[in-house]
């Protein structure tokens, strides 16, 4: 335990993690469609402001601009050659806000899905689905990264290949499922699957959880699964900020800062112990959420009914944990198996 | 249950066999898909009649459920994995025998997104549902989407992006096709996890598909609308 995360997880009994990035950088005029990780390199200074706008909001975490940073996700903008030099500043950028700050902040190098699909279903192998993770990984690390941040995945082979590949860096990480799919991950993997998943791993995360997905009660109900599996690992909470809308030729998130914060209270009597925003949360939605969480008094878990009263109603039945599967409408007269 | 004699496909009556492909599609068996189709063929079903009978009808089911939460994309990549086993068959068949068709569509996921699984899901779903499909594959600028669309005239446009940084693209498209005119002579369709339907009605588009088994429907209907009003006109 001696990673700065597991650290700051023994001092206190929240921590609150950042908003968005990449909504974040539309605002400072990244186009759609261009990869926000080359401007680590091509504009630094608009990094170093997105990282230090989540630390003066109160983030004891924030992640590096580097989501989209593995090789396979980058090729697409002739960058795959440069996933080393994109993630080492990504975080070399956030070493720097972070030791300036005036509190302990962790850096977390944010580690996104590669867009493909593992084999056998799809082209990429476990083997490659590794390098291309660990490759990414040890970037993170030398640029001072203190955490790796494996986020928004759906499938628990690729979730597995980059645990794998954190265990290869000898980094701590954390890993986020995205479920988006009548509550489950775009997959099929259910809250109760991943809170099984991350106890067999070889090298467990030092927390876990769901970010970003369809809106904020989706989310903590997600998380109201994970606690329901008795879980003693942290749990994190990273949801998006409403759901986009088209505003005046920008994508505007319509959750507010006030909505937010109810959400981030509600996440820490849900279970959470690590508590931010996904898509469309602003450092202005940061400080609500802050201030909020400093004066709560944690509660009892919220029913269903109070989560959907107060942060607006589910976008499916159930979440796909704990219950019979539904029944399926055919199949099942295998012939050979 | 788990012990089943093995069925043999050939014994089957033509109903039993239909049905016995809506469970074998279900159950993405490519293999026992193209044995039925040759059989069907065999006993002189007509191209079009197992396309729609048998593949359609049987992805119909496997888009119910996955639009209702009770297949995930897993499966639904192994449905239409054994669909396209059938379809390889019937498709020159099909063309030999001018079998109707429901209609055309150009279908790739914007600049910036690499994410191509929802829009191979759509492509694949609407091959099944009987339309023709160019995919113009990932990360398209506007202008491969409006070659796309002079060289291929289809009936529909669709597009899809899987995130935040590359959706507001779709946009661009759209407003591309208005400034050159071109936005009524097609149906736009677009998709993509993080979009919603107001989303899709903001940035000009005909309509937001949830899902591929949503896309299926819209755009049958969206076509068979068009070409009322064109009986109409």
């Amino acid at each position: 335990m001696s990673d700065p995360l597991s650290r700051l997880l023994e001092a206190r009994d929240w921590l609150m993690a950042d908003g968005a990035t990449g909504t974040n950088l539309f605002n400072m005029g990244l186009e759609a469609g261009e990869a926000p990780e080359l401007w680590n390199v091509a504009h630094p200074e608009r990094i170093t402001a997105l990282y230090r706008g989540a630390v003066e909001a109160g983030s004891d975490i924030f992640l590096t601009n580097s989501f989209g940073g593995n090789a396979s996700r980058l090729r697409l903008h002739g960058a795959h050659r440069r996933v080393g030099e994109l993630n080492r500043a990504a975080a070399e950028l956030a070493r720097e806000v972070a030791d300036r700050a005036a509190r302990r902040t962790v850096v977390a190098g944010s580690m996104g899905p590669t867009g493909e699909i593992m084999a056998p279903l799809g082209e990429l192998t476990h083997a490659l689905a590794v390098e291309m993770f660990h490759e990414q990984a040890e970037a993170l690390k030398a640029g001072g990264a203190d955490v790796l941040w494996v986020e928004t995945i759906s499938s628990a082979d690729e979730f597995r290949a980059a645990a794998e590949a954190a265990r290869s860096a000898e980094m701590p990480w954390c890993g986020t499922m995205s479920f988006d799919t009548a509550g489950r991950s775009m997959m099929g993997v259910t809250a109760a699957d991943l809170a099984a998943l991350v106890e067999k791993l070889p090298h467990p995360p030092v927390a876990f959880g769901a970010n970003c997905g369809v809106g904020a009660s989706d989310l903590l109900r997600t998380i109201l699964s994970f606690a329901a599996e008795g879980t003693e690992r942290p749990i994190i909470a990273k949801g998006n900020a409403g759901v986009p809308k088209y505003v005046h030729g920008h994508i505007h998130y319509d959750g507010t800062p006030e909505l937010m914060a109810d959400y981030a209270t509600l996440a820490r009597d849900c279970g959470a112990r690590i508590i931010g925003g996904c898509c469309g949360t602003t450092p202005e939605h940061l400080r609500h959420m802050h201030a909020a969480l400093e004066a709560h008094t944690p509660g009892p878990r919220p029913k269903l009914d109070v989560i959907a009263a107060r942060l607006g109603g589910f976008s499916s039945v159930s979440d796909g944990s704990g219950e019979a599967p539904p029944e399926r409408r055919r199949g099942g007269r295998r012939r050979r198996s | 249950m788990a012990e089943q004699d093995d069925i043999i496909l050939a014994e089957l009556s033509d109903e039993e066999l239909v049905q016995q492909m809506h469970d074998d599609l279900y159950d993405g068996l490519k293999d026992e898909i193209e044995e039925a189709v040759h059989i069907l063929l065999d006993r002189g079903w007509q191209p079009y009649r197992i396309l729609t009978e048998a593949l359609v009808a049987g992805m119909t089911i496997v888009g119910y459920d996955f639009r209702d939460g009770i297949l995930f994309v897993p499966e639904v990549l192994l449905a239409a994995n054994a669909m396209k086993g059938g379809m390889f068959i019937l498709k020159p068949l099909l063309a030999e025998t001018g079998a109707p068709k429901q209609g055309k569509m150009v279908i790739g996921t914007v600049k910036g997104d690499i994410h191509d699984i929802g829009k191979n899901l759509v492509s694949m779903m609407l091959e099944g549902a009987g339309f023709e499909v160019v995919d113009i594959g990932i990360n398209n600028p506007v202008e491969n989407y409006l070659e796309a669309l002079e060289r291929e005239q289809p009936d529909i446009l669709g597009m899809s992006a899987l995130l935040t940084t590359t959706m507001p693209y779709m946009k661009v498209v759209i407003d591309t096709m208005v400034e050159k005119g071109l936005r009524d002579d097609y149906i736009v369709l677009v998709g993509g996890a993080p979009l919603n339907e107001e989303f899709g009605r903001a940035i000009g588009a005909d309509a937001y598909c949830r899902d591929a088994a949503v896309a299926v429907e819209m755009a049958k209907d969206f076509v068979s609308r068009k070409h009322n009003q064109m009986a109409a006109g």
